[in-house]
């Protein structure tokens, strides 16, 4: 039996983590903004035989809240053994564009909210010297795009910091994992087109991700062919590229 | 957007705009026309609606309560059956009727009233539910239950999704003592041996069903296997479950059923069995579910799709109408691995429109073969009509609108529950095109 944080428990794929989890009996500690959604999935998860299941309503845009979230994760648990950062947004590029307060704000959800807490994380799993950190970055991190490279940017910037983490907690036997999924059907995506082969289900992706866990992986390109799509995107000439409409 | 939304059987395959409700608190679209849907497992076009959305429940799936004392389980309409069997079946419960496959959600399985192979005991799904939310497009809602708006849970009960959306239900669980089947397969000779068999097992198993081998002819015609069954005793071991699992990962240019595999694959399972009754313990899963074992399978049939077709033909005319639909089949040379013939009991269906009624049924699929397997169909509607059944809208692509009109003469008072801003391409077919 494991005790996890889950931080943006909402979305479609770390609330089917969550039941894989949950299955296994897991205690788990469910973050997200909303309290009655939170509600709807902490009494969905004892039912599927979660040992115990804690709420805790916060925004992670509430950077000054952090701490008090691993306060009480720690308080209820008794233990943390490790943390899943999923939340998220999926920013209007265009938005970006046009604002850069709309941008900054992207920004905070998407990279900064993230580096937070796997600060706190970090410094709580070197002194127990055990732990696993596992992040949803993205895909989108690899190569900044036209369609979306203030995501690409704030995602980019999590799967950097996490790359040097990595290194920094290597030593004290403290893992992190970094995760890449690619094209999701979520509710997320809801807008767009999901006609393709590159689409996977959350089940699919949330699947990986645990196994990825388990394993010990570093970095998960999820479903596996991303990491061959993704190492041609990177290897295109910029020359090339800057002309290209991805 | 469309893949995730596309019905079962692939026919008609055309794309669909949808929308996904993941909260019971949310509303359905504000649109001219929308339509609840599961996981889209009905076979035709009752659980699409072409040129307007669907609102998929796909991601409501979460439980709710469950009493591991009464197995009262309460959870949202997305949630699909085989999450609910991991979690009951464990602690001793098990699903009180249940369809040919897990993958269906308990909304959907409500608003289909669907069956199973202990409709002669248990009668259909919606006699074990207990209560259930009901979402109308107008933002209002709606408890219902045997006791509290009777009328519309009688209409949502087989309502194919019209009368609006199930946000949650609660279902009564069935106690089994062991989930695996202490099964009996016996290969029977002829259609009125299956009739027979059917009548001396009632009272004496829980699950009936037979497998109809469809290409034979004449003397033979309606030989197969039938397999009869009760729940294990509490002292027996539980098989293990198959890990292996099959996929169909890609589309075929062609359909791999065709008259010659059928005819290869029907003489050789017929002749698998060498004695004439087998015994043998066997976990639920291949029981119930074996076509669940094959992901993907309805990609077998290729890329025109199939149709399913399922009657019910009442009993004082069953073996002359099953005979008579059999040998048409076997005549177009056409048909499929499974077919599956059951008689089904007296318990009263409880939805204006439910399909299972008292007779015997009969389900098969075909591939789509354009109007050769339309022309088959409305010579088997005429057969179904003459002998005063049905034909069930999961599983239809093709019955006329005078048809259905006959099969459910409730549908007139079933208009009145049907929401307004709710239909479906099934329901305009059937209803509201000049047929």
């Amino acid at each position: 039996m494991k005790n996890w944080i889950i931080v943006g428990v909402t979305s479609a794929i770390a609330e089917s983590v969550a039941r894989i989890w949950a299955e296994r009996g897991y205690k788990l500690f469910l973050v997200a903004r909303n309290e009655n959604r939170l509600a709807d999935i902490a009494q969905d998860l004892k039912v599927r035989g979660a040992a115990s299941v804690t709420t805790f309503a916060m925004d992670a845009n509430a950077f000054e809240r952090h701490q008090e979230c691993f306060d009480a994760a720690l308080k209820s648990m008794g233990r943390i053994d490790g943390i899943l950062v999923a939340h998220g947004t999926l920013p209007d590029q265009k938005a970006c564009e046009t604002s850069f307060n709309v941008a900054r704000s992207e920004i905070e959800t998407n990279g900064l909210s993230v580096i937070s807490l796997c600060t706190i994380a970090a410094n709580l799993f070197e002194q127990q010297r055990q732990g696993d950190i596992a992040v949803i970055s993205s895909v989108a991190g690899d190569r900044g795009r036209q369609s979306n490279y203030v995501y690409g940017a704030a995602k980019g910037m999590v799967s950097i910091f996490l790359q040097g983490l990595r290194n920094r907690l290597a030593k004290s036997g403290v893992h992190v994992t970094t995760i890449k999924p690619g094209f999701v059907d979520t509710p997320m995506t809801a807008s767009f087109d999901k006609g393709g082969p590159l689409w996977a289900s959350a089940d699919q992706v949330a699947s990986g991700i645990v196994g990825a866990v388990d394993k010990k992986r570093n970095v998960v390109y999820l479903p596996w062919f991303w990491w061959i799509i993704m190492n041609i995107i990177r290897h295109i000439p910029e020359f090339i590229f800057k002309k290209m409409k991805l | 957007m469309g893949k995730p939304y596309v019905s079962w059987a692939r026919y008609p395959y055309t794309s669909q705009q949808a929308v996904d409700l993941q909260w019971r608190t949310d509303l359905l679209p504000d649109v001219p026309s929308v339509l609840p849907q599961g996981n889209a497992r009905s076979y035709g076009d009752s659980c699409m609606n072409h040129g307007g959305l669907v609102a998929s429940t796909r991601f409501m799936r979460r439980f709710m309560d469950f009493d591991p004392q009464s197995g009262l389980l309460r959870c949202e309409a997305g949630l699909q059956l085989a999450d609910i069997l991991n979690v009951v079946e464990p602690q001793g419960w098990f699903l009180p009727v249940t369809p040919g496959t897990k993958f269906v959600t308990v909304g959907g399985a409500i608003a289909n009233d669907v069956h199973g192979k202990n409709h002669h005991l248990e009668g259909s799904f919606g006699n074990h539910v207990t209560q259930f939310e009901l979402l109308r497009t107008d933002g209002s809602r709606r408890l219902c239950s045997p006791t509290e708006n009777t009328d519309w849970f009688d209409a949502t009960i087989g309502g194919l999704g019209l009368t609006g959306l199930i946000t949650w239900a609660e279902l009564q669980l069935k106690r089994v003592p062991n989930s695996a089947i202490n099964l009996e397969t016996i290969k029977y000779q002829d259609l009125a041996t299956f009739f027979k068999l059917s009548e001396e097992s009632e009272a004496t198993h829980e699950y009936t069903a037979a497998w109809v081998d469809c290409l034979a002819a004449r003397e033979k015609l309606g030989r197969g296997h039938f397999l009869r069954g009760n729940h294990a005793r509490i002292t027996q071991p539980k098989p293990a479950a198959a890990k292996l699992k099959l996929a169909m990962p890609i589309d075929p240019p062609l359909s791999l059923v065709n008259s010659l595999s059928l005819r290869a694959f029907n003489a050789l399972y017929y002749n698998r069995l060498f004695q004439e009754r087998t015994f043998a313990t066997v976990h639920y899963d291949p029981f119930f579910y074996p076509l669940d074992f094959v992901h993907d399978w309805n990609r077998m049939y290729g890329p025109k799709g199939f149709l399913q077709y399922q009657c019910v033909v009442p009993n004082e005319t069953s073996y002359d109408a099953i005979r008579e639909i059999l040998q048409r089949i076997a005549d177009a040379n056409s048909g499929s691995f499974l077919v599956v013939l059951k008689v089904f009991g007296k318990v009263p269906s409880r939805g204006m429109l439910s399909f299972p009624r008292p007779g015997a049924t009969l389900a098969l699929d075909f591939p789509y073969h354009g109007n050769k397997t339309m022309a088959l169909f409305d010579q088997l509607d005429e057969v179904v009509v003459q002998a005063g059944g049905a034909i069930y809208p999961a599983k239809d692509a093709h019955m006329k609108g005078e048809h259905f009109r006959q099969f459910y003469p409730r549908h007139d008072d079933f208009k009145q529950f049907k929401d307004p801003g709710i239909s479906s391409s099934f329901w305009r077919r059937v209803m509201e095109e000049n047929t």
